[in-house]
């Protein structure tokens, strides 16, 4: 049992990363996902690369399963017991609206009002209950949810997160005639102020249950089918890992999972590689993903709306996306304006060249009609070839015929606002929040990312781009590499003055009891454990709050205590570091405390990926092409990017090739392959 | 489109609304206050240097701004004129609505960017401050009969001579404010914002070049008045007209019109307001910048993918008449600005309805109900809850109507019940949807809802400034009307209304005792007959619907319906 398995399902394919702990050595697969049941494609992966499953020690898994059930609203139906008089929370929202121009769209909640129901109950902001919950009116709802078939319920009840006693006494009830386990209260799920989203959080955890716990069940059922007798684990969207029990009770916190492992491994390997400071491009099919990864560290948002209205609030990998893609549409507008987006081929039909029905020309057909993309060895294995001239009517058409451009200039022109659009979004995570870009290396993964890097790179001003050894499973290898993490949250609302240094410990040491217990079932090694404690703070009357890191020791498992002295200095450092003053006379209060138990997994030796040693640039040259850059056709030398050695450095004009994956190096660029097998794109000297 | 190569237009394009976003985010951040933290109510952008005409606006600032902020640059560029001396590193300050526009709670910024000593464009900064003194907290005044009892007035004048903060501008402001600290926090942010967007445009300007950047200035301004045109081309010929009431004016109790007459001949259009209202006493007035902002915001909702330029506004002629409400001269009250100018887009949106109906939506719920509970608590520490509420948007040929919806001009979101009774002695017994509060249609308007709130302290007092009391929002293309607005307060002897309906000051409240707020949906689109009677059983099972209710605008066809 010494072969660790990441496995990342997407929407094409599904990855899979082994890397064998006894000798170092590892592989990667990429087979079909297949549907609607993903165990399939999942088993069929890990059996290309391991023949015997009671080798696996652990599979760990990215899963896009709560996203796509969201994103589809396949979730199961579900009820919801809520406080009488706010039955219409999950529906009113924060009173916003889809787009701001237009005042077009409606908005449809997973669970409709008639499955909301409400019963007498109240608890005040400061926990004293005014009105007692009606355990008979709790009993009958639940009864008549039974009766409608849901399958999983949601108890939501007003300021819970300052007393959780009606919910709990509420919950207590319900799960003695619930059929199934499928019965949690916003208190569990996220007991933290501002009830749409807590109530949004728990109803979406609930609604993704039913699915996600199946769908996980059928996984492990397989594996274990199969002879798998290891752990088995599931990426969670603050790039952490938990078991998959945790999964099946906290499927919510799912939501960015394949995503966040991406960011997770593409962090590793550039430290790892000697740059710590790295912002992460993902060029899918109709958006570009951005992630910031600072001294080794990935940025954390505190939630996303998976779509408008549906609000999750647990801790994830910061992602900024934009519709610009390889399927991104080009096209001009009635006022002559080149435009990218957000209108997308997506994979199917796809580009032009696909051939499969879409005559508007996008990004990829951009770079087809350059040379840039080989025609005839498509990569992902599905066309046999791309239709060149098809994509380069199609430009002509829609692009060059209207801006009075050459087909090439108009590929070009494509290529050149899809570039400049990905440096934006690349600015508004570096520039925009105080990150110099020279600072930072640029690590494009995904399939398409490695065509579009040196443009990046001269845009923003980059340092240097990384192209890590298998860009294209970069998720799956990430799930080999990522932490356990159990994230929890309390909302406390209380002076920093007058906060009861005993109490706020009581319920630091909760988390940390659980944290700590959570990490003991698994059966994973951990080089080390870790304690992060983090308050939410703000002077009084502000609303935006701080994070506040308190160094609390935590030894042998047990919390030290908090100071009000410790909290306030805490404090005035965060805030002063964030807006660069303090405020006289200002009063502090702390919101919420945030606890992050974390298990450090050991980490693998990114050499294993390396190239073995014996081959030569010569060997790994397959031809040449002619490639279009700026404004000329250059013969382009053509790599076989697997086969280059460590140390070799290939100048540009170049392209280095692989199954899934194009390099493309510029005439102003120059490509070396570092002791990891990664292609350092640089300035040529 | 000449002088530039598409390929930099377009990336320039890009580049320029991407300093104009960061400028709103750097305020947002840094403000210290809720209404420009969370709600979004500022906005920052470029401007012509000669015209003050919007180049390049903000994407998340609130949409009135766009527009208005012209007319508070054009007002600097007249004071700069008649100062004579206007340097690099001027900044000017001013909250004149009658000059900038909107109300005197928007603090306007505005600095000249020089290039190579010579005027390349203005920055603008505009954000909602908390208080700006006058004679109630938050200037809501729904009695005010002039500015002086809505805010302090202050004419564009310089806080920064050549790059040197005049701090007597400075004094003089915190002294007027209820809140100098919250004050002090927006206008930093709002000076933070416009020395990253110098800094930003130094950079872009390095890197093309200003003649270049000129040039593409100059080609997205004919763009975008290219593609008004466009639009308008594909636009029958004709005149259109509607017409709609605002309650009162909080004074006295008498309807006030708002007429709008919509006519589209080729690529142009004329917006003529003739018979509306004239200047009242209370504070519905706007002044006239507002009121040509308000024809951008309503055209920029029918035509979604206009840009962010003035040249939208070159082929549209707004006629707003002299000495109506909607041209009001200094020193009328403007205070309660949103209420008007919410009714100018319904019947903007009434007369476009005629002309093309698939590109127009029903009139939303028209009102912001600024509703302020205050009181002191018992260690005579005073308190003040102060919220917009929301209501439903109108049906579209594609859509019901959303429930619940934010006002047309604006994005703010409401904060959580849980914020509102953790910060205040106060306990929602109700926040709810509003059943029977859509307008009927083939699409119906979204649905209104009730807040019931109650106090949990001994005394307290409550202010509304609200509308659409009287006249409910209409519905078009046969739509029907949406509810109308309903307001109630508690006292001893039962409930009582406001004899304005929506507008009142200072009721008084007990430990207890709540007020109630039902807000107005939206209306329908299309006539009811055509609606689908699956759908009309579907609200009534889901209760936003009564069963009589039903059968009275939509016949029985319903009953039959499987749900």
């Amino acid at each position: 049992m010494t072969k660790m398995v990441g496995v990342d399902v997407g929407g094409t394919f599904t990855d899979v990363f082994v890397l064998d702990e006894a000798t170092g050595r590892a592989s990667v697969a990429k087979v079909p996902t297949t549907r609607p049941d993903q165990s399939g494609g999942f088993l069929a992966g890990i059996r290309r690369e391991i023949a015997d499953m009671g080798e696996i020690a652990v599979v760990v898994h990215g899963t896009t399963a709560g996203t796509n059930a969201l994103l589809e609203r396949k979730g199961a139906k579900i009820g919801v017991i809520t406080t009488q008089g706010l039955g219409d929370v999950l529906e009113m929202r924060r009173r916003d609206r889809p787009r701001t121009w237009g005042l077009r769209g409606e908005f449809r909640p997973v669970v409709p009002r008639d499955l909301r129901l409400e019963v007498p109950e109240r608890t005040l902001a400061d926990g004293t209950i005014r009105t007692a919950v009606d355990l008979d009116a709790v009993r009958d709802a639940a009864h008549r949810l039974i009766d409608m078939g849901c399958k999983a319920v949601a108890i939501l009840f007003a300021n819970a997160y300052a007393n959780p006693e009606n919910e709990r006494a509420a919950v207590e009830a319900v799960r003695a005639i619930w059929p199934n386990e499928h019965v949690a209260a916003s208190s569990e799920i996220l007991p933290e102020i501002r009830e749409f989203e807590r109530f949004s959080t728990t109803a979406l955890n609930a609604y993704l249950q039913p699915e996600v716990a199946g769908y996980l069940d059928r996984l492990e059922t397989a594996l274990k089918g199969g002879g798998f007798k290891g752990e088995f684990l599931i990426v969670q969207s603050n790039g952490g890992v938990m078991g998959v029990d945790t999964a099946c009770r906290l499927p919510v916190r799912t939501a960015l999972s394949g995503p966040a492992a991406g960011v997770i491994a593409a962090g590793y390997i550039a430290e790892t590689a000697g740059f710590p400071d790295v912002i992460t491009g993902d060029v899918g099919g109709t958006s570009f993903d951005v992630s910031l990864v600072a001294g080794g560290k990935s940025m954390l948002a505190p939630q996303t709306s998976i779509d408008f209205g549906m609000v999750v609030r647990t801790p994830m990998i910061e992602i900024a996306t934009i519709g610009a893609g390889g399927g991104s549409i080009a096209w001009v507008d009635k006022g002559g304006l080149l435009n990218i987006g957000p209108e997308s081929a997506g994979s199917d039909p796809g580009p032009v060249a696909y051939g499969r029905g879409n005559d508007r020309p996008t990004v990829t057909d951009a770079n087809v009609v350059l040379g840039r993309i080989d025609p005839d060895n498509p990569i992902g294995g599905v066309l046999d070839r791309l239709d060149v001239d098809a994509a380069a009517r199609a430009i002509d058409a829609h692009v060059g015929q209207p801006l009075g451009l050459t087909t090439l200039a108009a590929a070009e022109a494509i290529l050149t606002v899809a570039n400049s659009r990905m440096a934006g979004a690349i600015r508004l995570v570096s520039i925009e929040r105080g990150h110099d870009p020279k600072r930072f290396s640029y690590m494009p993964f995904g399939g398409g990312g490695a065509l579009h890097a040196g443009a990046i790179l001269a845009d923003v001003g980059l340092a240097r781009a990384i192209v890590p050894r298998y860009p294209g499973v970069t998720s799956a290898m990430g799930c080999v590499i990522a932490d356990m993490r159990q994230d929890f949250v309390q909302t406390l609302n209380v002076m920093a003055a007058s906060v009861d240094e005993a109490a706020m410990r009581a319920v630091m040491q909760g988390h940390v009891d659980e944290g700590l217990r959570l990490l003991d079932a698994a059966k994973s090694r951990f080089d080390t454990r870790e304690v992060i404690f983090e308050l939410d703070m703000a002077y009084v009357g502000q609303t935006h709050t701080v994070s506040v890191p308190l160094p609390v020791q935590v030894t042998d498992g047990r919390v030290d205590s908090p100071t009000r002295d410790g909290i306030a200095a805490a404090f005035d450092a965060a805030y002063h570091a964030t807006y660069g003053r303090l405020l006289k006379n200002g009063v502090r209060r702390v919101m919420n405390l945030r606890t992050a138990v974390i298990g450090r997994r050991p980490k693998f030796d990114l050499s294993a990926l390396a190239p073995a040693p014996g081959g030569s640039v010569e060997v790994a040259r397959k031809g040449a092409r002619r490639v279009h850059f700026a404004d000329q056709w250059y013969d382009t030398a053509i790599y076989d990017r697997l086969s280059l050695p460590i140390g070799a450095v290939i100048e540009g004009p170049a392209i280095l090739e692989q199954l899934d994956t194009t390099i493309l190096i510029e005439p102003w660029l120059k490509g070396t392959v570092d002791a990891f097998g990664n292609v350092i794109l640089e300035r040529r000297a | 489109m000449s002088g530039i190569d598409p390929i930099t237009l377009a990336v320039l394009a890009g580049r320029m609304e991407q300093i104009a976003d960061e400028m709103d985010a750097t305020l947002f951040r840094a403000a210290f206050n809720p209404i420009i933290a969370e709600a979004h109510d500022a906005s920052h952008g470029l401007y012509h240097a000669a015209t003050g005409d919007t180049l390049v606006q903000g994407k998340s600032g609130l949409p009135i701004f766009v527009g208005v902020m012209a007319f508070a640059v054009k007002a600097v560029i007249d004071k700069a004129a008649a100062d004579g001396d206007l340097a690099d590193g001027d900044i000017y300050i001013f909250n004149d609505a009658h000059l900038g526009g909107t109300h005197l709670s928007d603090m306007r910024l505005v600095r000249p960017y020089f290039r190579d000593g010579e005027l390349f464009c203005y920055l603008a900064s505009v954000g909602h401050w908390h208080d700006v003194g006058g004679a109630v907290p938050g200037n809501y005044n729904p009695a005010a009969t002039d500015a002086f009892q809505e805010a302090f007035v202050l004419p564009p004048v310089r806080i920064a001579k050549a790059g040197v903060i005049n701090q007597d501008i400075i004094d003089i402001l915190m002294r007027n404010t209820r809140l100098p600290q919250s004050a002090m926090g927006d206008l930093n942010g709002q000076l933070g914002a416009l020395d990253l967007g110098v800094k930003r445009i130094d950079a872009l300007l390095d890197e093309y070049g200003a003649d270049t950047v000129r040039a593409a200035l100059d080609a997205l301004g004919e763009r975008a008045e290219k593609l008004m045109r466009a639009e308008l081309m594909a636009l029958p010929d004709g005149r259109w007209e509607a017409e709609d009431f605002l309650d009162n004016d909080g004074i006295t109790d008498q309807a006030l019109p708002i007429r709008v007459a919509l006519e589209i001949s080729g690529d142009r259009m004329v917006l003529d307001f003739a018979g509306t209202a004239p200047v009242t006493a209370g504070p519905v007035n706007i002044a006239l910048p507002t009121a040509v902002a308000t024809a951008y915001v309503a055209i920029k909702h029918i035509f979604p993918g206009l840009p962010a330029n003035a040249g939208v506004m070159r082929p549209i002629d707004v006629r707003i008449p002299e000495g109506s409400l909607l041209s009001a001269e200094f020193p009328a009250p403007v205070g309660g600005y949103t209420e008007t100018i919410l009714r100018m887009i319904d019947v903007m949106f009434s007369a476009m309805a005629q002309a093309a109906p698939d590109r127009t939506v029903a009139n939303a719920y028209g009102t912001i109900n600024a509703l302020s509970i205050a009181g002191k608590r018992k260690n005579g520490q005073p308190w003040v809850m102060f919220s917009f509420f929301g209501g439903g948007h109108g049906g579209s040929a594609e859509s019901d109507g959303l429930n619940h919806g934010n006002a047309p001009i604006s994005t703010a979101t409401i904060p959580p019940l849980e914020i509102l009774e953790a910060a205040y002695p106060v306990m929602f017994r109700q926040w709810a949807l509003r059943p029977d509060s859509a307008g009927a249609g083939a699409q119906r308007g979204g649905l209104g809802a009730v807040y019931e709130i109650e106090l949990l302290e001994e005394n307290a007092r409550a202010f509304l400034f609200g509308e659409r009391g009287r006249f409910a929002p209409r519905g078009i293309v046969g739509g029907g009307e949406a509810a109308l607005n309903h307001f109630e307060y508690e006292q001893d002897d039962g409930w009582h209304e406001p004899p304005m309906t929506s507008k009142m000051l200072g009721m008084q409240l007990k430990r207890g005792q709540a007020v109630r707020l039902e807000t107005p949906g939206g209306g329908g689109y299309g006539a009811p007959a055509d609606r689908d009677p699956a759908a009309v059983a579907r609200d009534v099972s889901l209760g936003f619907l009564s069963a009589d209710r039903a059968t009275a605008l939509y016949g029985d066809a319903w009953k039959g319906s499987a749900q």
